[in-house]
């Protein structure tokens, strides 16, 4: 807004000039011509011209230089539209000349006078918009020199505005020096045309019409304002004669010769300007195919835009791209051509035993076209081919087509084959980028699993007044084959279980889930220990796979009788602490695992056992996890150990023990990170 | 990690597992085991001098061939277990299902 504002002010002070000018100059004349002593000093019209010529510079400063919004041919517009208004201006004002009892007024000085002002202001006005213009044109792409010679030749002009203004007679020499100076600034400044560069085909033409324009404006302008002079100051003393002002002549110089420098340069850069265009359509096609990987949604997008590209970069009249997903799946995307034409080429180029590569197997990029020539009702006479690279593996060929011999040329080639490489990363990105997104999905998948598994296993054991009980589990991988739970079967009697599935990760924690329902389905039928596990081992049998087994100790504990009956299948041996004699032991007996033996004759193998318990004696049941941990020597926990770890804290109670046992693996192993599924349960009886 | 050797004697295939079976190795001994049943080999021993450690996967290849060798008469023998190794197969009961012997002698005489 406040540009704005100041531009209007700017506007209307330079018309304020402008008149005072007129008037002051008219006064001028008029007082010398009656010689009468004139009232204003005779520097003064001198001095408000080269104030209009400030203010009108201002003017255009805002108007235009500071405007980001314009284009070049914008630009030229402006200087175009404004040399037209001035000039259609200038034409009316002559046109009084001629119309009919006019003569008497146009004979007079003063109208000689005030037509020669009027003009002036003018020629002012359309030499600031051509100056401005062509400083926002110069210092396109400016380098700090060429800044620092524009401000010494604004400088230099501005200067030369104040050495006029002091009028000082007979230093001609030093004008013209001046003068001369200012010139050669100008020409040298003049030089600076990379702007035309960026025009492209369309806006050059619009810009050379528009130029000679400006240069046809120019010159009739000047004609105008030189011919007016003669006149006027045939008119005699007075007179105030702003040809040799140096300032207002080196603006014109300046305006005329880079006006005229415009127009060669631009003429002259006509015909290579489909080569500019080409490069840079290039550049942004390039710019395409490697964006394509952040924006498309999908492969064939990049395929697609791939497709395109190549076509308009090249000037192919059609084009194939074919892609092969495996040995039979073969996909082709087409560009002005018919998917059986296509077929028909790659049939042909088949049959010639071309070893190029349409076959797919060799990588080189091959022109085609001799053998494109033998093939009969083929519009085409050049192709082109380029096979398309992932990690090292071709998945297909890109074939340009022409319907010109000999169509494609080397720069061509060049740049194809780089698009078809670009194009190559671009789907090697986009496939990692899916296969990141797969993994994603894979890890929440397993957060979920391992979720569900820690819902599996019990939050809270059974309890009872006689005894209490503490459990922990913990999965190396997020899920694992560790299973323990508890069961009341009765007032009197508890079922409890610990197991281990072979194996560890996903698979084990499938069968971990069996073995839950195996126990939940079972226990509370099987108060004999020898028939849960034969049970257990007959509906085990059918969906274990191969190679698979469960190891499991399964208990009762019987609260009436102070009896434990238990039955191990191939589990760790359970650690029983004797209060009485403040002793722990492993109890060895026999047991096969579950899904070892898969027939009728399982019964054989695994047998019951039956102990009393007394009062804070402790069972210490485990998987092999504990005791298979190793430390950065590599030395397991261990059987030992863990007996002396359990003793260590044999008075405290179930949780207490169980926390100091997993305490000391940490501290033995010095990660938590065990290779293995590892799990406790402390029974402490009351 | 494991390397497994094999070596013919007296008509019997001995096979020597050396260094430690465990998940991902135990499939390089059930595809030995398997080639030598498929070679036509009915009496087999494996040489355990050399197996430091063995994993519950590892007893899983032993297992799943114990009712095969049943049902076609192929007589397997494992012996030379150090105290670790033969503890896991006695705690899982596979030394009740498979045949275990000292060293190559006793061994060799119970493939007889």
């Amino acid at each position: 807004m406040r540009i704005k504002a100041l531009t209007r002010l700017l506007f209307l002070a330079s018309g304020i000039i402008w008149v005072a000018l007129l008037f002051t100059d008219l006064s001028v004349v008029f007082s010398v011509k009656t010689n009468i002593e004139p009232d204003i000093p005779l520097w003064m019209p001198g001095f408000l011209f080269n104030l209009f010529l400030v203010a009108l510079y201002y003017f255009y400063k805002f108007r235009v230089d500071r405007d980001e919004l314009l284009n070049f041919v914008d630009l030229l517009w402006r200087v175009f539209a404004t040399g037209l208004v001035v000039t259609v201006i200038s034409l009316l004002i002559r046109l009084i000349d001629y119309l009919p009892g006019t003569t008497k007024l146009t004979s007079l000085f003063i109208y000689i006078e005030a037509n020669y002002i009027i003009n002036l202001g003018l020629i002012a006005g359309f030499l600031m918009v051509a100056y401005t213009v062509w400083k926002r044109l110069i210092l396109y792409q400016k380098s700090k020199w060429l800044l620092r010679l524009w401000n010494f030749f604004e400088g230099g002009l501005l200067a030369s505005l104040a050495y006029n203004s002091l009028e000082i007679e007979g230093l001609d020499w030093l004008n013209n020096v001046i003068l001369g100076i200012l010139i050669v600034i100008g020409l040298v400044l003049s030089a600076n045309m990379k702007w035309v560069a960026y025009l492209n085909f369309r806006q050059k033409w619009t810009s050379l019409l528009l130029l000679l324009l400006a240069i046809f404006y120019v010159m009739y302008l000047f004609y105008t304002a030189n011919a007016q002079a003669i006149s006027a100051y045939g008119e005699g003393s007075g007179f105030v004669d702003h040809r040799y002002h140096i300032t207002f002549q080196s603006l014109f110089i300046f305006v005329t010769v880079y006006s005229v420098f415009s127009f060669l340069v631009i003429l002259f850069n006509l015909p290579t300007t489909s080569v500019f265009e080409q490069k840079l359509e290039e550049v942004v096609n390039f710019q395409r195919i490697s964006q394509s990987i952040q924006t498309e949604q999908s492969e064939e997008s990049v395929y697609n835009i791939l497709l395109e590209t190549s076509v308009s970069t090249v000037f192919a009249d059609a084009a194939w791209l074919e892609i092969k997903n495996n040995e039979h799946d073969h996909r082709l995307f087409t560009y002005h051509i018919k998917e059986k034409e296509a077929l028909d080429i790659i049939e042909h180029l088949r049959k010639m035993h071309v070893t190029g590569v349409l076959e797919q197997s060799q990588d080189k990029t091959k022109n085609l076209s001799r053998h494109l020539s033998q093939l009969r009702g083929s519009r085409f006479r050049s192709i082109l081919a380029f096979p398309i690279y992932v990690k090292g593996e071709n998945i297909g060929t890109l074939a340009l087509l022409k319907e010109l011999s000999d169509g494609f040329n080397r720069e061509m080639t060049k740049i194809v084959s780089t698009f078809a490489n670009q194009a190559g990363i671009s789907i090697e990105n986009f496939r990692l980028l899916e296969q990141a997104l797969q993994s994603e999905r894979y890890k929440e998948e397993l957060k979920i699993a391992k979720m569900v598994q820690k819902s599996l296993l019990p939050q809270v054991l059974d309890e009872h007044p006689d005894f209490d009980l503490a459990a922990f589990s913990e999965s190396a991988d997020e899920v694992g084959g560790d299973y323990y739970d508890t069961l009341r079967i009765s007032d009197q009697q508890s079922a409890l279980i610990v197991a281990d599935v072979s194996g560890k990760g996903t698979t084990a924690a499938f069968h971990m889930s069996q073995m839950k329902g195996i126990f939940h389905s079972l226990a509370q039928d099987c108060t004999r220990p020898t028939e849960f596990m034969i049970r257990s081992n007959r509906a085990l049998a059918n969906c274990l796979e191969r190679g698979s087994f469960i190891s499991a100790t399964f208990f009762v504990i019987n609260t009436a009788t102070k009896e434990v009956s238990y039955s191990r299948a191939g589990h760790c041996p359970l650690l029983y602490y004797n209060a009485a004699d403040q002793s722990a032991n492993y109890l060895k007996d026999k047991g096969v695992a579950l899904g070892m033996v898969r027939n009728s004759s399982y019964d054989k193998f695994i047998e019951a056992y039956t102990f009393t318990y007394r009062a804070n004696d402790i069972m210490v049941l485990y998987t092999d996890g504990i005791t298979e941990a190793k430390n950065a020597k590599g030395d397991e926990f261990g059987y030992d150990r863990l007996r002396e770890v359990i003793l260590e804290v044999k008075d405290h109670s179930s949780r207490e023990i169980q926390e100091h046992l997993i305490n000391r693996l940490y501290e033995f192993t010095g990660t938590e990170n065990i290779n293995d599924d590892y799990t406790t349960m402390i029974v402490k009886f009351k | 990690m494991v390397q497994i050797k094999r070596i013919q004697e007296d008509g019997a295939d001995v096979i020597v597992p050396i260094g430690e079976i465990d998940a991902s190795s135990s499939i390089e001994l059930d595809l030995t085991i398997a080639k030598s049943v498929g070679e036509g080999y009915t009496r087999i021993l494996v040489d355990c001098t050399s197996l430091e450690y063995i994993s519950s996967a590892g007893l899983g290849v032993f297992m799943s061939y114990i009712e095969e060798f049943g049902d076609k008469n192929i007589k397997m023998v494992l012996y030379g277990m150090n105290e670790r190794v033969l503890n896991t197969f006695e705690i899982l009961g596979l030394s009740e299902l498979l045949s275990i012997a000292v060293d190559k002698d006793e061994a060799k005489k119970r493939l007889a």
